[in-house]
């Protein structure tokens, strides 16, 4: 005998029902997160909203019961271009702006040709990137067409964050690329040299990472080349990353079936063809989630430079509230603020990334 | 080309390229040691015999600034055990729940864990660790007024004091005039730094534990169905079982990196490896040395927590084909 499954619910009610109290553990789950929410949710909101002051006015702050976002008002500056010469603010205004507009268009670019298809975005790509890093140097450090020069030193907030992360993908990419294409290729020599260092920098921490290159590297240049504290810590977060983006790109490598390589064999390809025109776009594609998600890893990972004395978001938050006895208090506020900014950059690279996955080809 | 010449020519590359890498390695460090002498920068391990001089405010054992830099050093890393582990089972523990909930059939469930794995990936751990040591030290109420969550169990602008065994019996915590007093005592940057460990990696874990049980085929769960099992008894009997040895290498890494993240304490100031490694390097000036060591416990640990991982890997496999 055929037995019908059981008729779906239909309406509004039985559908709730059904979903959210499906059972007695359903049930307690709904009834708890319903309490929990009933508990939280109007304080939060009494807190974040109605209970909050929005003008930078440090006197309603103090008498306010809720959040002081005004702070966020007063302090944006300093809390997003860091010690930058107050003046010259519009020129890291500028230069973020540049290098975002250059990452928001090369992350546009696949929905782009993918909804015409003719599109040739290369040429168009490429200048960006020629134009954008070139554009924002420039801007930032000076010393050219009448901009005075601005050190290293005083970069700080969000585009010394942009600077350390775009860099640090652009550096780290190719590196990993090599290393992944070593390990897995004929040279046993090669290959154990990259092994031992994308299992050594995966075995340590980045914080002391950034310390040993803060210290090591002044020592082992000779002080007529010495590096600044910007270039030496952005190699040590180039050569972490590269371990990690590594290790994705040969897992990858290794998941392409063996018939391909075969495939490519029979065709006459070399080793580097081979790598080129058959496994690299196959492992690449296969390894994009995990590709994004060391992009996301780098660009947060960027925060830990404030240990060894660069203001990037982070730093330059606590350097903005922690002098000011007047806003000192409203370090909750600058948190959610920056959270914020750090939230957004990671979830649209994500998503960016999510899309390329599922892309018919990329 | 014949093959064997094309072998000699690998070989001799390869050579050239250590050959290189010796080269290079034999200049740098040339440089490092005469930019040293230059600079009047002693080096070597003996500094560890002497006495540290400075205290160590919290930790599994009581360290006296008249005892050695290696004890100091030894005193740190028992601190970086003392937060990792604890934190490394929280952890598992909240992950695998959240991850489970991220599969609820129940919307508000799904939604919650969600939100919770969406947010806490998507900030940087530092930033975490920066807002949990300040909601916990700025917005607590001091040590005299503290919030007695618990009878005995106190939460203050100081820190948790929980009761604990001492001296053979237990000793609670009692609220004084202005301190708690007895039981045992956990500092604000240890509580900052286990919240932050666990609740960011337990988000990770989740997503792990998320692609686990999706990756049982969707065959078993409807076999399990048609054998009259319920649900909860499917994710039991049939899903996590086939999960779990799938699940090892993907958690252990976790652990791993909640293990590397806790020397993040060095910004809050929770006395761990890397911390005290920080201070005792700023009063030499060792600094070679001092990341040397930091950098080889590390790899020691890390090499430890792989061969428990693979251990338990094929244990596992065995317990399922079983």
């Amino acid at each position: 005998m055929k037995r019908l499954p059981p008729p779906a619910p239909i309406g509004l009610l039985p559908w709730l029902r059904s979903r959210l109290f499906d059972g007695p553990a359903s049930s307690l789950a709904t009834v708890l997160i319903l309490l929990a929410a009933a508990w939280l949710l109007p304080g939060a909101l009494r807190w974040a909203v109605s209970g909050a002051v929005w003008s930078a006015d440090a006197e309603a702050c103090r008498q306010a019961a809720g959040a002081c976002w005004g702070m966020v008002a007063e302090k944006y500056r300093p809390i997003l271009f860091g010690r930058y010469p107050y003046e010259a603010q519009w020129r890291p205004l500028c230069a973020t702006a540049l290098l975002l507009a250059a990452i928001v268009f090369s992350l546009l670019a696949p929905a782009l040709t993918r909804r015409k298809p003719g599109l040739r975005l290369w040429p168009w790509l490429g200048a960006a990137w020629v134009l954008a890093p070139a554009g924002f140097l420039l801007l930032m450090g000076g010393g050219a067409f009448g901009l005075a020069a601005v050190p290293t030193e005083l970069w700080g907030g969000l585009p010394l964050t942009l600077l350390l992360a775009t860099a640090g993908i652009a550096t780290a990419f190719p590196l990993a690329l090599l290393v992944a294409l070593g390990r897995s290729g004929p040279l046993p020599a090669v290959r154990a040299l990259c092994a031992v260092y994308v299992e050594t920098v995966r075995s340590i921490p980045l914080v002391p990472a950034l310390f040993l290159a803060s210290f090591l590297i002044p020592l082992l240049v000779p002080p007529r080349l010495s590096a600044d504290v910007l270039l030496r810590v952005q190699v040590a977060i180039t050569l972490f990353a590269a371990a990690y983006l590594a290790e994705a790109i040969r897992g990858a490598l290794a998941s392409v079936p063996d018939g391909q390589r075969q495939a490519a064999a029979a065709l006459g390809l070399g080793w580097w063809g081979t790598q080129r025109h058959i496994l690299l776009p196959q492992a690449l594609r296969a390894a994009a989630p995990s590709i994004a998600n060391s992009f996301v890893n780098l660009f947060k990972d960027t925060s830990l430079v404030v240990v060894v004395g660069l203001y990037e978001l982070t730093g330059s938050l606590e350097l903005a509230l922690s002098g000011d006895p007047q806003w000192r208090s409203y370090h909750l506020e600058g948190y959610l603020f920056i959270g914020a900014i750090y939230w957004l950059g990671c979830y649209a690279l994500s998503r960016a990334s999510r899309r390329l996955e599922f892309s018919p080809r990329a | 080309m014949s093959a064997a010449r094309t072998g000699r020519a690998a070989w001799l590359l390869q050579i050239a390229l250590f050959a290189a890498l010796a080269a290079g390695a034999w200049w740098l460090a040339g440089t490092a040691a005469e930019e040293m002498r230059a600079r009047g920068i002693r080096s070597g391990f003996d500094f560890f015999a002497q006495p540290a001089g400075f205290w160590i405010s919290e930790g599994v054992f009581e360290f006296d600034p008249a005892e050695s830099y290696l004890k100091a050093f030894a005193a740190g890393l028992a601190n970086t055990l003392r937060v990792a582990l604890p934190a490394i089972a929280a952890a598992l523990l909240l992950g695998t729940l959240v991850g489970i909930g991220r599969l609820a059939r129940n919307p508000l469930l799904r939604g919650l864990c969600t939100a919770y794995v969406e947010t806490l990936r998507n900030i940087p751990l530092l930033l975490q660790l920066f807002t949990w040591y300040y909601l916990l030290t700025a917005m607590l109420p001091p040590a005299a007024e503290a919030i007695e969550l618990l009878p005995h169990v106190f939460l203050g602008s100081g820190g948790l004091a929980l009761p604990w065994v001492a001296d053979g019996g237990l000793s609670l915590p009692q609220r004084g005039g202005f301190a708690i007093t007895g039981g045992a005592h956990l500092s604000p940057e240890y509580l900052a730094l286990f919240i932050g460990l666990t609740g960011y990696t337990a988000a990770y874990i989740a997503e792990s534990v998320r692609g686990g049980l999706q990756s049982v085929s969707a065959g078993q769960r409807q076999a399990a169905a048609a054998l009259g099992l319920t649900p909860r008894q499917t994710l039991r009997l049939v899903t996590l079982p086939q999960a779990l040895p799938m699940l090892v290498p993907p958690l252990a890494n976790q652990s791993l990196n909640l293990l590397k993240n806790s020397s993040l304490a060095v910004a809050i100031g929770y006395p761990e490896l890397v911390s005290i490694a920080n201070t005792t390097l700023n009063q030499t000036g060792r600094a070679v040395e001092c990341i040397a060591v930091v950098l080889a416990v590390y790899l020691l640990l890390c090499a430890v927590g792989i061969a428990i991982a693979h251990a338990l890997e094929s244990r596992l496999r065995h317990w399922e084909r079983a």
